[in-house]
């Protein structure tokens, strides 16, 4: 199994305190993109401790996702900032453009969509986030334009395969 | 190696790098920088001097607080003036290259101004007025030095408060510090001496050092950008405190959103370690120190400094009550000290410059500098460091250079979810802790979001109010409830529903609030709510009693219209890009909105050409021409 080779790898270059069970997590969701059931139910095993008590730190924390991450995860950011300078129609424009609900993923498992609280881009706000990628000053056209430009990338090395 | 072997192999390196005879180009790839494209430039200059066959290094720096103006090039040449550029694009590289790195025309109609300082002193640019309002300490060095090279911290001055530090008894280091007046610049504004004196004074050991850098309200940015553009300042800091306290183990709590900022505070780690900075022994002091990364996972109840203690035990983070402060009983129960990135950066110059050289920057309670995370309707949007006192008018207009497109200025935010909006008759409030809070807000870590005409309060109040609502860790019943009620409440007006006894029950459920929890996020979650009321009462009036938002910015009481006097016929710009295809054109030509399938995105108003601009926006709705009013659609929550 795929989930278990991949957390007996990363288990076994951590610690097995208490203390190290949100390290522990963010190493699985870093290899797997978010945190499968199977992993978690075996950090519990890992470090001796309630399953139930695994998941009530999983499910606390806004990093953790219980569900799998797009091969583009998009972030859009509803700081300050960019909530003043139009957050919310950006969001709106991506969920429309995509048919995605937030927190949720494309049907393809391209895209999956989530508001962030603050990645601290403030002076180019609306931001918002694809990959690695920080898009400045959006509106709801350029999200237009931004996801039309990817989806024909998408297309354009799906024909290549 | 000896610290001043260490530090004139530094000063060596720095020399022939910033003084040599190769002509240096300084490029800020902090996450500013590198959203407006900071890294194509670096490609493009790698490019340009092969090409063109010039010699010169290329530094990468982190962030000069011109966030306006990024991507930011310094050009160093020997013998010659030190220029910055502003938002330098790949295509105007190869100019540069020829004009300034090959030639001497320093390219004037792309330049910011001159660079003056460096080498320990702050770096400032006389051109720009803001500098001459600006004392800069924590961001002296930022968007100069290479934060990922520890020798060019060293070579500025770095790490010498250290090595004066473990000279001095260590009572002595805590005298300094509470001669200085420092103040934790976290928000609370605890003076930061008797907090050290207290962990100092408890008998139990181990203790700890925690740098808090959970840096969580949207809208401040300043922890973030010295880590990723001077992340050796925090270091010392944490360091020297740990002398102080008789500690041997530091902990930096940082928000996993930072990617650059950890990737920068580990590199640091790293060379610390390797220099004798850090781990057992220091420059053969005997003391000994290590300094671990924890990475938050997303919460911003962890901010507050019992809750963010859980979160570095792997638990979920819940404040707990206080007493027993951490000071006495923090971190696995142990003495422990939790200060600000911002508190401890200053910590290093304190002790090198001395107290009284501190306490002489500021106002009578409140020592040193303030460092602001400027954004919003701003010209120059950015970082600002000045000293205490300095009014919010000088921030705004100074620097900030005013709210553009000639827009009135509505309000300024101070303290994000825990402060509140300030009118534009306070702006002569001075910055320090304590006015502050006598006009209602609070200092907070150091955010400050300006509005204009075009920001409506009651939406503002309402986005913080969600904000904290969805944050808020569920202990303490009001905070948990008491902040849904209240979200509802101001939901209910902003849709046109609400009923003007509303405003008096916000008062209510706030005074509650703030008595039932335990922390300071459900203490000071009314304060939005509460400011916004008591400044701008008649918007609030407005929602209620004529279902208008004055700001056009509330969905369920605005419509787009289109002036049929203004549409051209020939343009149709606006029913291309309707994406819910809301937009048709009538048997004259001339474009209407279905009121029914528009969403109020607002694309049509962005895309309708400025000659023509045929598309507005009304408040209320009944202002909409009968044909159109039909049935608007209710643009759902």
């Amino acid at each position: 199994m795929e989930v278990a080779e991949g957390l007996t790898r990363i288990l076994r270059a951590q610690g097995d305190g208490r203390g190290d069970l949100i390290a522990i997590l963010q190493e699985v969701q870093a290899e797997f993109g978010y945190l499968p059931k199977e992993a978690m139910l075996g950090v519990a095993k890992f470090l001796q401790i309630p399953e139930s008590l695994v998941y009530s730190v999983a499910t606390f924390y806004n990093q953790f996702r219980i569900t799998p991450l797009g091969r583009r995860p998009i972030k859009v950011c509803m700081g300050t900032a960019c909530h003043l300078s139009g957050g919310e129609l950006v969001l709106e424009a991506v969920q429309r453009e995509l048919d995605v609900d937030l927190g949720g993923l494309t049907s393809d498992g391209e895209f999956s969509l989530d508001r962030v609280a603050c990645i601290g881009c403030c002076a180019i706000a609306p931001a918002m986030v694809i990959g690695d990628a920080v898009y400045p000053k959006m509106t709801p056209w350029k999200v237009v334009e931004v996801l039309t430009t990817i989806k024909s990338e998408i297309q354009e090395a799906n024909k290549g395969d | 190696m000896t610290f001043e072997q260490i530090k004139s192999r530094a000063v060596s390196q720095w020399k022939s790098l910033y003084h040599g005879e190769v002509p240096n180009i300084l490029i800020g790839t902090a996450t500013c920088g590198r959203a407006a494209g900071a890294l194509a430039v670096v490609e493009a200059f790698r490019e340009e001097l092969r090409r063109q066959n010039a010699e010169a290094n290329i530094t990468q720096v982190g962030c000069m607080g011109l966030c306006y103006a990024e991507p930011l090039v310094v050009i160093i040449k020997p013998d010659s003036f030190r220029v910055c550029y502003g938002k330098v694009t790949p295509e105007v590289v190869s100019r540069l290259v020829e004009g300034y790195i090959l030639g001497d025309d320093p390219c004037l109609e792309l330049a910011l101004g001159a660079v003056e300082g460096g080498d320990g002193e702050a770096v400032y640019i006389p051109e720009l007025l803001r500098f001459e309002r600006e004392r800069r300490l924590l961001l002296r060095h930022c968007g100069y030095v290479n934060p990922e090279d520890i020798n060019h911290y060293i070579a500025s001055g770095g790490y010498a408060g250290l090595v004066k530090a473990l000279r001095m008894p260590q009572g002595e280091v805590i005298e300094e510090v509470k001669r200085s007046g420092l103040r934790g610049r976290g928000g609370a504004g605890f003076p930061t001496g008797e907090k050290w004196q207290v962990c100092r004074n408890a008998l139990v050991e181990p203790k700890y050092v925690i740098c808090n850098a959970d840096e969580g309200d949207p809208g401040a940015f300043m922890d973030r950008v010295i880590l990723e553009s001077d992340p050796h300042e925090v270091l010392e800091g944490m360091l020297i405190g740990g002398y102080a306290l008789g500690a041997s183990q530091g902990y930096i709590y940082i928000r996993a959103e930072y990617p650059l900022a950890i990737e920068r505070l580990g590199i640091a780690l790293k060379q610390a370690e390797e220099l004798g900075f850090l781990g057992d022994n220091i420059l053969g002091s005997g003391f000994n120190f290590h300094i671990r990364l924890a990475l938050g996972a997303g919460a911003f109840v962890s901010g507050e400094e019992t809750a963010l203690m859980q979160a570095i035990e792997g638990k979920r983070s819940v404040p707990r009550p206080r007493p027993p402060y951490p000071a006495e009983a923090g971190l696995w129960d142990k003495p422990t000290v939790i200060n600000n990135v911002k508190t401890l950066a200053y910590i290093p110059l304190i002790i090198n410059c001395g107290a009284d050289w501190f306490s002489a920057m500021g106002t009578e309670r409140s020592k040193g500098t303030a460092v602001f995370a400027l954004a919003g309707k701003l010209v120059n949007t950015g970082l600002a460091e000045v000293p205490m006192g300095t009014t919010l008018r000088e921030l705004i207009f100074d620097i900030g250079g005013g709210v553009p497109e000639g827009k009135a200025l509505k309000a300024v935010q101070i303290g994000g979810p825990s402060g509140g909006c300030l009118p534009e008759s306070l702006l002569d409030t001075p910055v320090d802790f304590d006015s502050l809070i006598e006009v209602g807000v609070m200092m907070g870590s150091g955010g400050m979001i300006v509005m204009d005409e075009d920001n409506c309060m009651v939406d503002t109040a309402r986005f913080f109010l969600d904000f904290i609502q969805k944050e808020s860790c569920g202990k303490c019943t009001l905070c948990r409830l008491g902040t849904k009620q209240m979200l509802d409440i101001l939901e209910g007006i902003a849709a046109g529903k609400g009923r003007i006894e509303d405003i008096d029950l916000l008062f209510e459920l706030a005074e509650d609030i703030k008595m039932g929890s335990l922390c300071n996020l459900g203490k000071t979650a009314p304060n939005p709510v509460l400011t916004t009321i008591r400044y701008f009462r008649d918007e609030y009036e407005a929602h209620i009693r004529e279902k208008r938002c004055p700001a056009l910015v509330c969905k369920e009481l605005t419509a787009y219209y289109i002036l049929p006097e203004k549409c051209d016929r020939a343009c149709e710009h606006c029913i291309l890009a309707c994406s819910p295809k809301a937009i048709t054109s009538n048997e004259k030509g001339i474009k209407v909105i279905d009121q029914s399938k528009c969403t109020k995105c607002g694309t049509c108003l962005e895309m309708c050409p400025s000659e023509y601009s045929a598309v507005i926006k009304l408040s209320p709705i009944s202002l909409l021409p009968p044909s159109e009013a039909s049935s608007p659609k209710e643009a759902g929550g």
